[in-house]
């Protein structure tokens, strides 16, 4: 549903990209009938959501209305608008007391909705204001190739991290036997990772020197797509280098895995993808080809959780967005429903993509312990999963794969 | 023909792309679900283990469409 909603979102925004504020599309009425659907169904949990997607709406229209405040051009285009929502940047927007330049200029100090955080300014880097390059600051190292200014996504990390480091502390303060309340919450959620996800694809013997790991990551990934939904907040895990950095942590964990088991002969000897000496002259081949098969994995990690969260925030802002394109306020009559539909979606991905990063992790970690007779078919498997058309390896795919991959659908 | 730009032919093929894109999502998934339902009407005990793993397969098939879209997204954008 996602990519057929991430289609519609692409051609409204190719229309206005094209001509800003020319083009009307009308939203396609397949889209209507499930996320309708959706929305109904959730009848008691209107109330609530209904507020985050008309934050959501208001912040867009804080967007459009501070158009001239924003002290600069401000592109009205709405794919630009969309990609300002959803990329990085220096400014955090957020409720409260500041002073905002109105439409006719005069500055006005008071409650807006929409004020803006430059972080430059909080850490005292300057900018050059045509290329947008750090020029000097305390965070600007090796004159200005090195810039560690935090951005918008960087400090939702720490605020996601800070909660995840709350509710635990919260959740174990009354350790007792029998566990009540927040503390049961969390540890059903740990028992569960614990015991879907790492003892069924690594194994009893080895889950628990593993098990830190993937409910960290875990937990990060769903604090963190779950903040993105909340209004003025962005999704950290929409951006690239977020989840290529949870992606390389699964590697080395992934390796480390291997090298402690295999130890570090045995690892080598695997990226000779099982040719025997015999015809070493395949090596070459083999070894360059084996090495690159360790990167897709990680890489599809990156891509596919950064997509789907990318996904969800684009056909929000796209359908919220149509209302301004379209320029009546008739439309936000479909427009915001279905806007609520695909926020319960969402939400549901945003489970859904924490737990697939981590029990693909944890088939990977096991995938790389030395189960005798099955890695290789774990290794292929995980191979063919990715759809990537990498080089065959031969007569090995279909053997193994009814192998122990039970937690594998 | 003057008209088919680079941006043009950008544009155009991101479009195609993203059709298609969805084309295979809904092709695989729709077939997954479907021998979920059949897989759950069979044998209606093992029908939260089927919810799962369809689930599970599920995201996977979308990953991989979403590969896609990125290529389109990027297209287009850029």
């Amino acid at each position: 549903m996602t990519p057929t909603l991430l289609a519609v979102a692409l051609s409204l925004s190719l229309a206005q990209a094209a001509k800003p504020g020319g083009a009307h599309p009308s939203p396609p009425p397949d889209v209507a009938t499930p996320a309708g659907g959706h929305g109904e169904v959730e009848a008691g949990g209107h109330d609530a959501p209904a507020h985050e997607a008309e934050g959501h709406g208001e912040a867009a229209a804080g967007e459009h209305g501070a158009a001239g405040a924003h002290g600069g051009g401000h592109d009205d285009s709405l794919g630009s608008v969309m990609m300002h929502h959803v990329a990085d940047g220096y400014l955090i927007e957020h409720p409260g007391v500041c002073t905002v330049k109105g439409r006719d200029g005069v500055p006005e100090h008071g409650f807006h909705w929409n004020c803006e955080l430059d972080l430059n300014g909080l850490f005292g880097t300057r900018r050059d204001p045509a290329t947008g390059k750090a020029l000097s600051g305390p965070l600007v190292f090796a004159g200005g190739k090195l810039d560690m200014t935090p951005t918008k996504h960087v400090v939702m990390m720490w605020i996601s991290a800070a909660l995840l480091l709350l509710v635990a502390f919260l959740a174990v303060r009354k350790k007792a036997l029998v566990p009540r309340g927040l503390y049961n919450f969390v540890e059903t959620l740990v028992a569960f990772v614990r015991n879907e996800i790492a003892v069924k694809n690594i194994g009893e013997k080895d889950a628990d020197r593993f098990v830190p790991y993937l409910v960290t990551a875990f937990f990060f990934i769903l604090f963190m797509n779950l903040f993105g939904l909340v209004p003025w907040s962005a999704t950290a895990t929409a951006n690239l280098s977020v989840t290529v950095a949870m992606a390389l942590f699964t590697f080395v964990v992934t390796q480390y895995a291997a090298i402690r088991s295999m130890g570090v002969g045995g690892f080598l000897s695997h990226l000779t993808g099982g040719v025997p000496k015999s015809l070493f002259w395949l090596w070459p081949i083999m070894i360059p080809v084996e090495i690159l098969g360790l990167f897709t994995k990680p890489f599809a990690l990156t891509v596919r959780l950064f997509a789907n969260m990318v996904a969800g925030h684009f056909v929000i802002l796209a359908l919220l967005g149509l209302i301004f394109a379209l320029g009546s306020p008739l439309v936000a009559v479909a427009s915001v429903p279905m806007a609520l539909g695909i926020f319960m979606l969402e939400l549901f991905v945003a489970f859904v993509q924490a737990y697939i990063f981590t029990m693909l992790s944890a088939l990977f970690i096991g995938s790389g312990l030395v189960h005798h007779g099955g890695d290789h078919g774990h290794e292929e498997h995980g191979h063919e999963e990715q759809g990537h058309a990498g080089p065959g390896m031969g007569s090995e795919h279909g053997s193994h794969v009814a192998g122990a991959s039970s937690g594998h659908g | 023909m003057e008209g088919m730009t680079s941006v043009a032919l950008a544009y155009l093929s991101a479009g195609f792309g993203a059709g298609l894109a969805v084309i295979g999502a809904g092709v695989g998934i729709g077939r997954l679900a479907g021998a979920a339902m059949e897989g759950s009407a069979r044998q209606p005990t093992a029908i939260g283990d089927i919810r799962t793993s369809m689930i599970i397969a599920a995201a996977l098939i979308e990953g991989a469409t979403l590969f896609a879209i990125v290529v389109c997204l990027l297209l287009a954008i850029k």
